[in-house]
């Protein structure tokens, strides 16, 4: 930027304000914006910016008011008729490629997870031409890998009552009715299905002794529907994912395109038409032609730059499409996971999750008494030396009938309520416990009295419960100790919620097609199936049938109708433009000779967007939120330092493509929370609060999707709603007591 | 803490690489390695210089993406743990770190510390799968018991995360741990059975066009496996092999 350190034209600084040049002259006028003038022109010093975004009159008038609801441009495509009917008929009635026509058809897939990998392995076997691509150095990598705990299926083993209803009403009650019935049961009637092919892949799923398939519980539910393979559950099936896009790749159909970013989405006539990526080894920019383009590039948790995210992850596919027409839904839908390692310093790079499955076994508590609680941040005394009578189970009093396994949003808010009351634990009051000393004594004594040994034997009791613990969470317990050098066979776990996951994302119908024709989400980048919460063990459900069992199908019924297209041409003007503006961007972002770094820049994002959007919210920190953001967009391109050049292996740049596109979305999110004045799910307004300090939703006003359109750089988004009608659950006040 | 590291530094596979020394100060014990890089790099850019370039993505042990040679030892000191779950508490202040990128024929450097482990894709498309269509008609999975033994057993070979340490710790450059595992998975698992001696050869045959060496039992990469991946694979692969051509 050439204003770096200088002063600002009335444009840059209604840019950087999202407000019109005529506000900012109007105030100019009034003399509530001190300008001067240097050769005729207003120019408005630094200083006086600063002023400006603390200030709160110029900020009032451009909080979006949305106003009535309006037509909703999109229909959602949901198919009538009975709910258990709808995708089979819907199935049965779409559109479809012939396998002669599908020998003519590309389709790009963007991001290689579970949604992604498996969805280019079907679509390649399908007949399809898929060109598939990642950021990593493998598709093998991608985050879905770190998935630990399960995935549920509706398959009743364990003859717990579980059917595909009851899995459809758990995920849209744990959604807070923000979700739509249509896609939810779907989800749950091919959720058994993932089950049988992952196994047909061999995926090595926990097995009892009887050898068949193992299942636990997860939070939220009442049936026992998880299947697991140990704490690595997302490795196993992204690994079975993997081998299945392997087996195209090695037949020719997809075309693997690793250590890629895709920059930007072409659009012709109206349609998605292609992207333009960049090679992350030697920078050059390509252009790729499709008949249709599958984001399936993940959530964005790392707008909050902590979060159990890998370092990598990012939001740039997704914000491309939104900014070239894709509704963006539901933004501020940020699920906090309530059992990760606590932070520990200022350095800290990335969050580390300890998986639900351990709440299975594990009891959450902290100190009854304040002052023992200021003893063991002082370390002057251990949680082990913590009377049973003085320590306060908080779940198991708060919630009796779910107790330690309420949902994620449920426990993370509880544990923020306790540690904000002064009874956190660890030395930054930050963290609470979870226990495994009493699991250790009762599956001790159930294997003592199995094994004809003597229960009453501690020692032994002990010993015999810690082998189980460790059979079942070992790896889990490993990773803790390395991270806190603690042993959590002995002493309780510290845990403090953190982001984790984001149930918001791109706006698509029910055939998973966003508002631009061709362009489609899967996965986590969608937003369509958790609404304002979701459960655990769903995420890698949702990816699975996304990308095995429905995208493949729905894609057809719009690719039907170009099968005598040839060809997407990528010497057109669409491709040089698109080209020539994320040549534009590197230069730009590149032009600083020195300054901060990216991280920088990064981190400043995080902690606002966890202070003031994060956990609970409330409008004034909203607000204030949107400045500071605003503010530091355009600190950051003022500011930011890319060192090394654009024709090479530059992680600095990558880094600074994507630290851009945050920026941007968390304006979207505080703005997106600010008007939803309602409490749903994971997010939390401090306005609205039944006198227990639950969450107080308001269906009268607020049962819609939020879909932000894009109106341009210098407008503000425009808030499209599409309501959502629930023909086959009642809604209810949301109680897991 | 105060290190001295020694880092290998390279800026492109075409050109050659040497060890430079960079000085870190601050160090706390908590930190994990990775993000004591971390420091090293925002200092290095805070001077106008480039940082040092090293693959890393999940942080928590589990993605295979992060390497390195720490004094030595792939992954570094600690058995049973990938570079991103080492902790500084590991080192004492005033120490010399050596860090190196793995090396291997079949692992060229692209950047300082990164390297190309494409290698491991192809091998695994040459046959590591189950050609089973993923149009989820399959049978239910309960349909067939699997002893809890050998699913146990598929398990631990399938925990490979694929990061190539096997490969950075044999002085042959042997990549026979990684397709040891992928081939003992299936080889517990009736899935697997089916296509038994094709996945073998291919798999194989696909490693040595690779230019990963013989394995001579030395049992380094065992000891490196951030995974504890067993040796016993290298038997399993080596008995699948000779039954694959053994048995027409």
């Amino acid at each position: 930027m050439d204003n770096k350190g200088q002063m600002l034209s009335i444009k840059e600084l209604a840019d950087m304000l999202n407000v019109s040049q005529k506000t900012i002259r109007r105030h100019i006028n009034s003399g509530k914006i001190k300008s001067v003038k240097l050769g005729g022109v207003h120019r408005i010093s630094r200083e006086e910016v600063s002023t400006i975004l603390e200030g709160e009159e110029i900020i009032e008038d451009q909080i979006i008011n949305s106003g009535p609801a309006q037509e909703f441009p999109f229909p959602s495509k949901v198919p009538s008729g009975e709910l258990k009917n709808k995708w089979s008929n819907h199935k049965g009635t779409i559109n479809l490629v012939s396998p002669a026509n599908k020998r003519n058809i590309d389709v790009i897939v963007v991001g290689t997870g579970l949604a992604g990998a498996s969805a280019s392995a079907t679509l390649a076997e399908l007949g399809y031409n898929v060109k598939a691509f990642c950021f990593q150095d493998s598709p093998r990598r991608a985050h879905s890998i770190a998935a630990q705990g399960g995935i549920n299926a509706s398959k009743n083993y364990q003859g717990d009552g579980d059917s595909d209803y009851r899995l459809f009403y758990d995920t849209i009650k744990g959604g807070d009715y923000r979700s739509r019935e249509g896609n939810v049961y779907r989800l749950a009637e091919v959720s058994a299905n993932i089950i049988d092919q992952c196994v047909a892949q061999g995926v090595p799923f926990a097995r009892d002794y009887g050898g068949l398939l193992d299942n636990r519980s997860f939070g939220g539910v009442l049936v026992s529907r998880t299947f697991y393979a140990k704490g690595q559950t997302g490795q196993q099936l992204l690994l079975g994912a993997y081998s299945a896009l392997n087996r195209q790749i090695n037949r020719g159909k997809v075309e693997m395109f690793s250590r890629h970013e895709m920059m930007d989405l072409v659009i012709k006539d109206g349609k998605a038409r292609g992207i333009i990526s960049r090679n992350l080894i030697n920078g050059k920019i390509e252009r790729h032609g499709a008949h249709a383009v599958v984001i399936a590039s993940g959530g964005y948790g790392n707008v909050f730059y902590l979060s159990t995210n890998a370092m990598g992850s990012n939001v740039t596919a997704n914000w491309k499409v939104h900014k070239k027409g894709a509704f963006f839904a539901n933004p501020c839908f940020t699920q906090i996971h309530p059992t990760c390692i606590p932070v520990s310093g200022d350095h800290q790079s990335k969050l580390t999750l300890m998986s639900e499955s351990l709440r299975n076994d594990g009891r959450i508590w902290v100190p009854k008494i304040k002052e023992d609680a200021e003893k063991i941040r002082k370390k002057e005394i251990k949680p082990t030396e913590i009377a049973e009578e003085n320590r306060d189970y908080y779940l198991e009093r708060r919630y009796p009938a779910f107790g330690n396994l309420v949902p994620r949003d449920v426990a993370s808010r509880a544990a923020k309520e306790r540690c904000d009351a002064g009874y956190g634990v660890n030395k930054t009051g930050q963290a609470v416990y979870l226990d495994f000393a009493a699991a250790i004594e009762r599956y001790g004594e159930e294997k003592a009295v199995s094994s004809g040994q003597d229960k009453n034997n501690r020692e032994l009791v002990k010993k015999l419960g810690k082998e189980i613990i460790k059979a079942k969470y070992g790896n889990l317990f490993q990773m803790y100790e390395k991270i806190v050098d603690e042993n959590p066979y002995e002493t309780p776990m510290q845990i403090f919620p953190a982001v984790h996951y984001t149930m918001g994302g791109i706006w698509v119908d029910y055939n998973l097609m966003t508002t631009i024709p061709g362009c489609f989400a899967i996965g986590e980048a969608n937003f369509s199936d958790h609404g304002a919460n979701r459960l655990g063990a769903s995420a890698l459900m949702q990816g699975l049938a996304d990308g095995y069992f429905v995208l493949p199908y729905t894609v057809g019924d719009y690719l039907a109708n170009d099968i005598k297209t040839g060809k997407i041409n990528t010497d057109t003007k669409e491709f040089d433009e698109a080209e020539l503006s994320v040549k534009a961007f590197i230069k730009k972002i590149m032009s600083n000779k020195s300054g901060k770094s990216v991280d920088y820049y990064h981190r400043k994002l995080g902690k606002i967007m966890w202070e003031k959007c994060g956990m609970s919210r409330n409008a004034k920190d909203l607000k204030t939120a949107i400045k500071e953001i605003r503010k530091l967009r355009h600190d950051f391109y003022a500011g930011v330092f890319v060192p090394g050049s654009a024709d090479n292996y530059n992680e600095e740049l990558v880094k600074a493509g994507r630290v851009s596109d945050f920026l941007e979305l968390g304006e979207l999110f505080a703005i997106d929370a600010l008007e939803r004045n309602e409490s749903c799910g994971g997010h939390f307004r401090e306005e609205y609060q039944t006198p227990e300090g639950e969450a107080l939703r308001n269906d009268e006003e607020f049962t819609f999707v939020s879909c932000w359109e894009h109106m341009g750089k210098d407008n503000r988004p425009k808030l499209n709603k599409e309501e959502l009608k629930f023909d086959s659950v009642e809604l209810k006040s949301r109680s897991y007591k | 803490m105060e290190l001295l590291l020694k880092i290998w530094r390279q800026a492109n596979g075409q050109k050659k690489g040497s060890m430079v020394n960079y000085e870190v100060k601050n160090i706390e014990p908590d930190m994990s390695f990775l993000e004591m890089l971390d420091i090293l790099n925002q200092g290095l850019i805070e001077t106008g210089e480039e940082p040092v370039a090293f693959d890393h993505d999940c942080r928590e042990g589990i993605c295979g993406m992060c390497s390195l040679v720490i004094n030595g030892s792939p992954h570094g000191p600690d058995r049973g743990t990938t570079t991103c779950q080492l902790h500084m508490r590991r080192f004492k202040s005033g120490d010399t770190i050596y860090i190196e990128p793995f090396r291997g024929t079949a692992f060229p450097v692209v950047k300082d510390l990164v390297v190309d482990r494409s290698a491991f894709d192809r091998i695994q498309q040459s046959g590591g799968y189950v050609s089973i269509n993923t149009s989820g008609n399959t049978v239910d999975a309960n349909a067939a018991p699997i002893p809890k033994p050998d699913a146990d057993e598929a398990f631990n070979a399938a925990a490979c995360i694929g990061c190539g340490a096997c490969v950075a710790a044999c002085k042959n450059s042997s990549a026979m741990l990684f397709v040891g595992a992928k081939v003992s998975q299936y080889s517990r698992l009736p899935q697997g059975k089916v296509e038994a001696k094709e996945r073998v050869i291919n798999m194989v045959k696909q490693m040595d066009k690779e230019g990963f060496g013989n394995c001579t039992n030395t049992g380094a990469c065992e000891a490196h496996c951030p995974k504890g991946i067993s040796l016993e694979n290298i038997l399993n692969l080596n008995r699948e092999y000779l039954k694959a051509k053994i048995i027409k």
